[in-house]
């Protein structure tokens, strides 16, 4: 009988597990060890405040200031290509949520956010989404009071999705909403449209030539305050996002069941958003915006608005586009270059390049 | 000395010309604007509103996406359905409806569809994934053919076999013969389209002018080529003339553009097809030649070929030939919108549906 054959023991070396991972991997999902120093190292690091901070389940937050109603919107962010010139998901994440609560007058204070990840997202794609988000909110001054990641499998959902939700307070005396347009309203937008979905396109590789175009993403909140500290009389506030500009006003015409009829020649569009247009036969009035507003108010106050608009960022292009026209059952008109009439409509569905 | 550069979208430039349309013009003309851009412009710029009330624009089949058969598009809905395709195709004809479904629907239900600008993309695809079978949905006139067959040349110079096409290109040429020799027809004279004419010329067009005596002017696509071609064809009308004019000499020439044209030919040839709406016009169509019949898509898969019915509803064929407007049919607006289309001229940005449900619905 021979001897067994034994290793020789060099000593303990057990593997240890990769602690530092590039990418996204199901165990940053588990909950425990993985999960806590995902959100240390990349979300406290870059959204630290004193509610945050406290690490509880949810989040108290101080009481309404006197006078003053809790507004409330949410809304999920999804957008392929991740990055594009002028922005990406995490300012974009920040400010759509941001401007749907100030279309209603409101002040943005707090923001919840989940950030749903795809298995095998890189950690340091996630580092520069986050940073961006961080830069938004301090550019529209809210602070992110409660937050939330989960993972999938590889496959299971696409690199990253965001959903946020903001709170933020408005005077209880305000009505500002999409059903108060009034007949001799003025229509007015506080810059050139169609920029976001031409550059989200050039980013996506759709467009076949590069255009210089940018994202237009932006808070538009201050924008919003100072406009309600002129203490001007706001009817409708609302930011033109997907179905774009005529989509907006379509609806708006709808809830407050007015006719509008808008300038052609008095809508600002970019030039090279114009060009891109013309080549891939799609309309401006119906691309996607992100940083832009329409207002309406009587039309007495339009100058004063139109002031205060052009006086601040984002605003400096702002417009006098049309006007609110008698009580109907709400149609959008636009009076074209050459003196005609013609409707607009919502837009059907997906956006699609006409062939010739 | 540099010419300005003319603005073919200047409001005084085209109200200039449309009162000049108004000077010359004493009694009714109807007249047929034969493409979908056109039809679009029109409307998007509320020409016709310009017009004296003399003047009938009559919108033709043009709208390369709206006269598509409904057998090409349950062909592509087949094709696309298959897994170990990759259908690609021009944005609008997404929504086109075949029998029961768009391919939209074959999307929603796993179909790889994809929209390219350009068929070299959908040939980017197939080098990209051998593994796949890349199929290009071939429609449009004139004007997309020479791309489409430089694809075809490519694919075979570089040896690209997993590359094929539905083929369902039309022409001009046959469609205008067919609307003319209708006993129906009230077309009395043509604005030709532009763009076909800057790869065709318009050398095919004489004898048709000549054996209906009807004024044909290439004309372009913007308000002031629009004015211009409809000025040209108003003076024929008016004067009894009948002859071939070009209101668009900065893109077109006699011959247009032989390259273009050679290409087309080595690759396609002349085969009757089936016009959406308006029924079999022979030799409309551009066929595969045989020596390149292998790209044809038709050829590649098995097909369920069971003829088909329009909806019953749907007067696209009278519209498309100009004998009704869109709103003299009892489905306009109401069963037959563009987010529920029964007939393709409502689909498309370009057909005549869509470009009246759009842009010319009643101030109500």
């Amino acid at each position: 009988m021979t001897e067994p054959t034994l290793p020789i023991l060099e000593g303990p070396n057990c593997p240890l597990p990769i602690s530092d991972r590039g990418q996204i991997v199901i165990g940053h999902g588990s909950g425990g060890q993985m999960t806590h120093d995902l959100i240390r190292d990349v979300f406290q690091k870059r959204l630290s405040n004193p509610i945050l901070n406290t690490a509880n389940d949810a989040a108290i937050l101080p009481q309404a200031p006197a006078g003053q109603r809790l507004v409330v919107s949410t809304d999920a962010h999804i957008v392929s290509p991740l990055f594009f010139a002028g922005g990406d998901i995490g300012r974009l994440a920040v400010c759509g949520t941001v401007n749907d609560v100030a279309m209603l007058g409101a002040q943005p204070s707090f923001l919840t956010a989940t950030f749903i990840l795809e298995e095998g997202f890189p950690i340091s794609d996630l580092e520069a989404i986050v940073d961006s988000f961080a830069a938004a909110c301090v550019e529209a001054g809210v602070e992110l009071v409660a937050a939330d990641t989960k993972v999938t499998e590889h496959g299971k959902s696409d690199k990253l999705f965001i959903s946020t939700t903001g709170f933020g307070w408005a005077d209880s005396n305000l009505t500002i909403g999409g059903e108060q347009a009034k007949a001799g309203d003025a229509v007015i937008l506080s810059g050139a449209v169609g920029n976001h979905g031409i550059a989200v396109a050039e980013a996506r590789g759709n467009l076949g030539f590069s255009s210089s175009v940018r994202s237009d993403t932006a808070p538009l909140n201050h924008l919003v305050a100072a406009l309600l500290d002129a203490n001007l009389d706001v009817h409708v506030l609302r930011d033109p996002t997907r179905g774009g500009l005529a989509t907006t006003l379509v609806e708006i015409a709808r809830q407050s069941q007015v006719n509008i009829q808008l300038e052609e020649d008095a809508i600002p569009i970019d030039k090279p958003v114009r060009k891109a247009c013309d080549l891939l036969g799609l309309d401006p009035l119906y691309l996607a915006n992100e940083g832009k507003l329409i207002l309406i108010l009587p039309a007495h106050q339009a100058e004063s608005a139109l002031n205060i608009l052009r006086a601040r960022q984002y605003g400096e292009g702002a417009a006098l586009i049309g006007q609110v026209l008698e009580p109907s059952r709400g149609q959008l008109w636009i009076k074209t270059p050459f003196g005609t009439t013609r409707i607009l409509d919502m837009l059907a569905g997906e956006m699609l390049p006409r062939i010739c | 000395m540099t010419d300005t550069p003319l603005n073919t979208r200047d409001a005084s430039l085209t109200k200039a010309i449309m009162e000049k349309i108004r000077r010359v013009t004493t009694q009714p003309w109807n007249i047929m604007e034969i493409c979908g851009g056109q039809t679009h412009a029109i409307m998007q710029y509320g020409l016709d509103q310009l017009l004296p009330p003399e003047i009938t624009l009559i919108h033709g089949p043009g709208c390369p996406v709206c006269v598509t058969s409904l057998e090409a598009v349950e062909q592509a809905l087949q094709i696309a359905a298959r897994p170990e395709v990759i259908f690609t195709t021009f944005g609008d004809m997404l929504r086109v409806p075949g029998n029961k479904a768009d391919l939209f629907t074959a999307r929603s239900q796993g179909a790889d569809v994809r929209v390219v600008y350009s068929p070299l993309d959908a040939l980017k695809f197939a080098q990209a994934n051998p593994e796949k079978q890349v199929v290009f949905f071939a429609i449009g006139f004139e004007t997309t053919a020479p791309t489409i067959a430089s694809t075809i040349l490519l694919a075979e110079k570089n040896d690209i076999r997993n590359f094929s096409i539905l083929p369902a290109n039309v022409l001009v040429p046959p469609a205008m013969h067919a609307i003319l020799s209708n006993p129906s027809n009230r077309v009395q004279g043509f604005l030709a389209a532009g763009h076909v004419c800057a790869v065709m010329g318009y050398h095919e067009y004489p004898p048709i002018a000549e054996q209906y005596r009807i004024p044909i002017v290439v004309t372009g696509f913007e308000p002031v080529d629009l004015a211009a071609g409809i000025l040209m064809t108003v003076r024929q009308l008016e004067s009894g003339q009948h002859e071939v004019a070009n209101a668009y000499p900065r893109f077109v020439t006699r011959e247009g553009n032989q390259t273009a044209q050679n290409i087309i030919s080595r690759v396609f040839e002349p085969v009757d097809r089936q016009w959406r709406g308006i029924g079999r016009i022979p030799l409309s169509g551009l066929g595969l030649r045989p020596d390149y019949a292998s790209f044809n898509a038709v050829n590649r898969f098995e097909l369920d070929t069971t003829p088909l019915q329009e909806s019953p509803l749907c007067i696209a064929g009278k519209v498309l030939s100009g004998v009704a407007k869109p709103f003299e049919c009892p489905a306009f607006g109401v069963e037959c919108t563009p987010t529920h289309p029964l007939g393709a001229p409502m689909v498309s940005a370009e057909g005549a549906c869509a470009a009246y449900y759009r842009y010319h619905r009643t101030r109500a």
